[in-house]
């Protein structure tokens, strides 16, 4: 400190290089920053209008005689989202739940089950449906484009959008008896 | 009777085929081993469990990912054709790499040489004093050392030695 | 009632640490030096108090309060009584607390210094350490109280701090249990380690605040640290190398690092700090790089606080991390605040950093020093890069990515390859002057000694390319070291007229730091060997066999002799196999590689059975076995060569910062003695 007052008039930080060196850390903070905010995120909200995504689906799950579903060819009816693993040891808890949910609304033509399979290998996903006796349309999450989409945190967890696409009640974990199903359903046929 | 033998002949190619399509895999040459499988698992990561590679993941997902993988290497697959239908079916993160290398390895590259040249200029300026820093020199004679007294101390002795 | 008393201390802890800083930002101001006491005696008084904390808590963790929620969530019934005392940092809030009680240890260590000369850093000091005190406790105050009970009121049960109006205290039958991970022995001591280096880091960074603040940017602030720095550093490895140990031992993936982002980011703070403490000793000799000094203990510092987020705040899965947390945006942020304040400090001071002297040869020892640095940033480049590349790339092209070890082993190894030939290059040469010849003249025999190791290795070890550099590399290390030693206690021998082993011991009393440091890199030298063992010449083989069956692998014969399963201690149930090991017919003795199924947590351990010699490891893992279906056992099986050598050299490295960072026994007794001679002694004694 005692050379400073002999030198002659001392540099500081060039100011190019400090607007360089704060555009820098800003830049840092930032990035850093959107990514907690993406993992403080829960699951996509209820309110949210649901963009499109395409499921492709299992032969045999078909939709329609479809072997691709459009989510938005799907507005004017409510849908049912449902995230599964032949894996999840839960799902297997709320599997039947949901199949006779969906054979209940099936007459109705107003509703559709969709069962999209998370991070699954088919051979082992068919063994599950079969087992379950499931009939609703299924198909694979394609390099998990669709669960990323929704932000789920886990398997099971099932969407319910209303007949504009809007999401209206995200259940997460299974579900433990076809009256927790049917009571968000029935409110949205109204 | 050609026709028939040739009729018999496609028959019978049929149902090898067919045999061999519905057949155990040891129909198509043996079963690939365990080392084979986990050679490929090891470059794979299961979504299901983040940062632990396919070879030693436990869980019940990345079992049944393996068995993909045996499956297909009996099949006939190549490496490179089973991470492409792991990177279809559930995206580039199973990948041990992202798959743009240019990108992941520039960035760092041209900020480590952005770093050396920092540093050769700093050896620059350090090297020529500008006519400031010669003058801070005078008023502080003892700045420079004309060695490390240690290393004096010790050629010292060793001279002494000879 | 116990744990209003943990939660009551707790909140006066924390009312202590604010006291402190505003106590002590106070009296400086005001030039009140009682009210600058005060805040020195309020930060004292943290220890006592977060030690009652702790005894608070543990007493809970211990006696099975499971109606407190964090002790529901970490312990259970059948723990061993040391396992529920560890509990204590197996979970977010336990461990946040630890690291607060860690911090104020250091806190009130540093308060009991002697102060007299360095009176102007002390208020600056006191409002770094506890502000980033406060920050922790608060965290443990607001939002993750280790005390928190569990109620059931009207809407369920669910954990409150105070009891809500309508609620009942509920206590669960038995507790969760600790995660099986972290039920290893090297999980005992791996955090504690790991915190304390972190900690420790604070205060280095404390001083160098306290420094930019007051203007007294001379080197007094490296020379008051300069321990400190050595001993987190030596924690702070230390806690990596246990963490490196308990991975191979409890993770079952065969090796000891994953470049997993939460080992990254304690890896981090290493680098800075590593590169920190040689830049010091330039500052030290030289007068050179106060700024580059600056930037490095303040990178340090929030790298360790960055480090602590990603691991809390759910940015990043990892098999380390805790689980999601509302915390993470506090601590994004506190590294905001500090980040940008020392950065507009070291800006506002930048000008009286400037160098006092200049360099005057490439060869010299600064300058090889300086790569060094640049060596070390560049690692710490790419392993940040490697961490943050993920996020970037989801950022903008909505693509998860994974960044795993072909990214880092790539970008890394010829940084370090690099960084072992500094080692080799730059003990030889000197402060100030060096020139090429003088260099030479140093240097050709440990080369010569280095290529004839190198070349006997070609013919009965190896002929993997990699591995020969590498090989060479550390026999030149290790031969410079050496010949270093050797020409000190030779020299020592003349002049003293002392028999070699004396002159030995009597050189490194003498010169702690250096030849400390010499140890130290000698020690790396031996976990190089063991780390370019394992990644080189490691193999592996999987598969299944029937009882009496036997698989080869590397040199040895293993043999499949029976199976068990039966019910282990901790509540849990074990699965043994036992295999005969043999190599060229000969029997080594058997091995009994485990899977643990822990029942409280419902989760399985794969413990591997291990052979360890010099010269390589088996080990073997149980990967499958059902007891219905007699298809036999699936198992895994490594041959790790070399990898004993990574933690002979931990140990190694232990005894180089001991001897580096023990007190100078000159140093001391000149304490009394006036300044002017102290320097002279410090800088003789160097």
């Amino acid at each position: 400190m005692t050379e400073s007052t002999i030198s002659a008039p001392r540099r500081g930080v060039p100011i190019w290089a400090q607007i360089i060196i704060w555009v820098f850390l800003v830049g840092l903070l930032a990035i850093v920053a959107v990514g907690l905010s993406r993992a403080q995120q829960g699951t996509v909200q209820p309110g949210q209008t649901i963009d499109n995504f395409t499921l492709p689906l299992f032969s045999g799950y078909e939709l329609d005689g479809k072997s691709e579903v459009n989510f938005v060819d799907l507005r004017g009816k409510v849908v049912v989202i449902n995230f599964w693993a032949s894996w999840c040891k839960p799902c297997e808890q709320e599997a039947a739940e949901l199949q006779a949910a969906w054979e209940e609304y099936q007459p109705t033509g107003q509703v559709v089950f969709l069962g999209v399979d998370y991070v699954d290998t088919e051979p082992e996903a068919r063994v599950y449906l079969k087992k379950f006796g499931i009939t609703y349309a299924n198909g694979p999450d394609l390099a998990t484009r669709i669960s990323q989409y929704f932000r789920i945190k886990g398997v099971p967890e099932t969407y319910f959008v209303d007949k504009n696409g809007v999401l209206q009640y995200v259940q997460v974990g299974p579900f433990s008896s076809i009256d927790q199903i049917r009571a968000q359903i029935d409110p949205l046929l109204k | 009777m050609g026709s028939s033998r040739i009729t018999f002949y496609v028959l019978l190619l049929t149902l090898v085929l067919a045999g061999l399509w519905t057949g155990p895999a040891s129909a198509q040459g043996p079963t690939p081993t365990d080392d084979e499988v986990n050679r490929i698992a090891k470059q794979l990561y299961c979504p299901v469990c983040e940062s632990t590679p396919l070879d030693v993941c436990p869980t019940e997902a990345c079992r049944q990912w393996r068995d993909v993988i045996r499956t297909m290497l009996a099949e006939g697959k190549s490496e490179a054709e089973i991470k492409q239908h792991f990177v279809e079916q559930y995206g580039v993160r199973v990948l041990n790499e992202p798959p743009n290398r240019l990108v992941s390895y520039l960035v760092p590259a041209v900020a480590i040489l952005l770093g050396a040249f920092m540093l050769f200029r700093g050896f620059q300026m350090w090297m020529k004093p500008s006519i400031t820093e010669s003058r801070s020199e005078d008023a502080k004679p003892e700045a420079q050392p004309a060695q490390d007294p240690y290393i004096a101390k010790l050629e010292e002795e060793l001279k002494k030695r000879k | 009632m116990i744990a209003n008393f943990g939660f009551g201390v707790l909140v006066i802890s924390f009312l202590v640490t604010l006291y402190s800083v505003f106590a002590a930002i106070y009296g400086e101001r005001r030039k009140i030096p009682a009210m600058v006491e005060s805040a020195r005696r309020a930060m004292l008084l943290t220890w006592p108090l977060l030690t009652l904390t702790a005894g608070v808590l543990i007493y809970l963790l211990v006696n099975n309060h499971f109606e407190v929620q964090f002790v529901y969530e970490v312990t259970s019934r059948s723990m061993p009584t040391y396992l529920k005392v560890t509990a204590w940092w197996g979970g977010q809030a336990g461990s946040l607390l630890f690291w607060s009680w860690l911090m104020s240890a250091f806190a009130s260590l540093v308060t009991l210094r002697k102060w007299d000369r360095d009176r102007e850093f002390l208020p600056w000091v006191i409002v770094v350490a506890c502000a980033t005190m406060a920050f922790f406790i608060g965290m443990n105050v607001f939002f993750e109280n280790p005390f928190a009970q569990l109620y059931q009121t009207f809407d369920g049960v669910a954990p409150h701090t105070f009891q809500p109006a309508d609620g009942v205290l509920f206590t669960p039958q038995d507790g969760r249990g600790l995660n099986p991970l972290l039920r290893h022995p090297g999980m005992v001591i791996h955090p504690p380690m790991l915190y304390l280096g972190f900690v420790s880091f604070v205060i280095p960074y404390a001083f160098a605040m306290a420094a930019l603040i007051t203007g007294r940017t001379d080197d007094r602030w490296i020379r008051l640290t300069r321990r400190w720095t050595l001993w987190a550093w030596l924690f702070l490895s230390f806690g990596l190398v246990l963490g490196g140990r308990w991975a191979y031992d409890v993770l079952g993936w065969g090796g000891y690092w994953g470049w997993d982002p939460v080992e990254i980011a304690a890896f981090m703070p290493w680098l800075t700090g590593t590169a920190f403490l040689h830049s010091v000793m330039i500052q030290e000799k030289r007068g050179m790089l106060k700024q580059w000094n600056m930037i490095l203990v303040i990178l340090t510092y929030d790298l360790v606080i960055f480090g602590t987020f990603l691991t809390r705040s759910g940015v990043l899965s990892s098999v380390h991390a805790f689980a999601q947390s509302a915390i993470g945006p506090l601590f994004f942020g506190f590294i905001g605040l500090t980040l940008i304040t020392s950065v507009i400090l070291l800006f506002h001071r930048w000008s009286s950093l400037r160098s006092e002297t200049q360099m005057t040869s490439m060869l010299s020892r600064e300058a090889l020093f300086l790569l060094n640095n640049l060596l070390f940033m560049s690692i710490l480049v790419v392993c940040f890069w490697g961490v943050m590349f993920p996020l970037i790339s989801e950022l903008f092209t909505g693509q998860k990515v994974t960044v795993g070890p072909p990214f880092y082993e790539r970008a890394t190894s010829p940084l370090f390859a690099a960084l072992l030939l500094l080692m080799g290059i730059a003990p030889l040469s000197a402060w100030g002057q060096s020139t090429v010849k003088t260099l030479g003249r140093a240097i050709w025999k440990p080369i010569v000694g280095a290529i004839v190791v190198t070349v006997v290795l070609f013919a009965t070890y190896t002929r993997n390319p990699g591995a020969l550099v590498g090989f060479f590399l550390i026999a030149l290390v290790i031969l410079v070291t050496i010949y270093e030693y050797w020409r000190g206690a030779n020299a020592r021998q003349r002049s003293q007229d002392e028999n070699i082993f004396t002159a030995f011991w009597n050189l490194t009393g003498r010169n702690r730091r250096r030849y400390g440091g010499y140890i130290i890199h000698l020690s790396m030298m031996f976990m190089a060997v063991g780390i370019l063992g394992i990644e080189i010449f490691q193999v592996e083989t999987q598969g299944t066999l029937e009882i009496n069956q036997q698989m080869s692998v590397g040199g040895y014969d293993v043999v499949y002799q029976d199976i068990a399963q039966f019910p282990g201690p901790d509540g849990r149930e074990v699965t043994r196999a036992v295999l005969g090991v043999y190599k060229g017919g000969e029997y080594l003795g058997e091995l009994n590689p485990r899977i643990d199924y822990y029942y409280d947590a419902q989760q399985t351990m794969t413990i591997p059975g291990q052979r360890s010699t010099l010269r390589d490891d088996l080990y073997i893992l149980l990967v499958d076995w059902e007891p219905v279906a007699a298809t036999g056992a699936t198992f895994k099986i490594f041959v790790n060569p070399l990898v004993n050598w990574l933690w002979l050299g931990s140990l190694l490295f232990l005894v180089g910062v001991v001897i580096a960072a023990w007190p100078e026994k000159d140093a001391e007794r000149a304490a009394v003695r006036s300044k002017a001679r102290i320097q002279q002694q410090t800088s003789a004694a160097d």
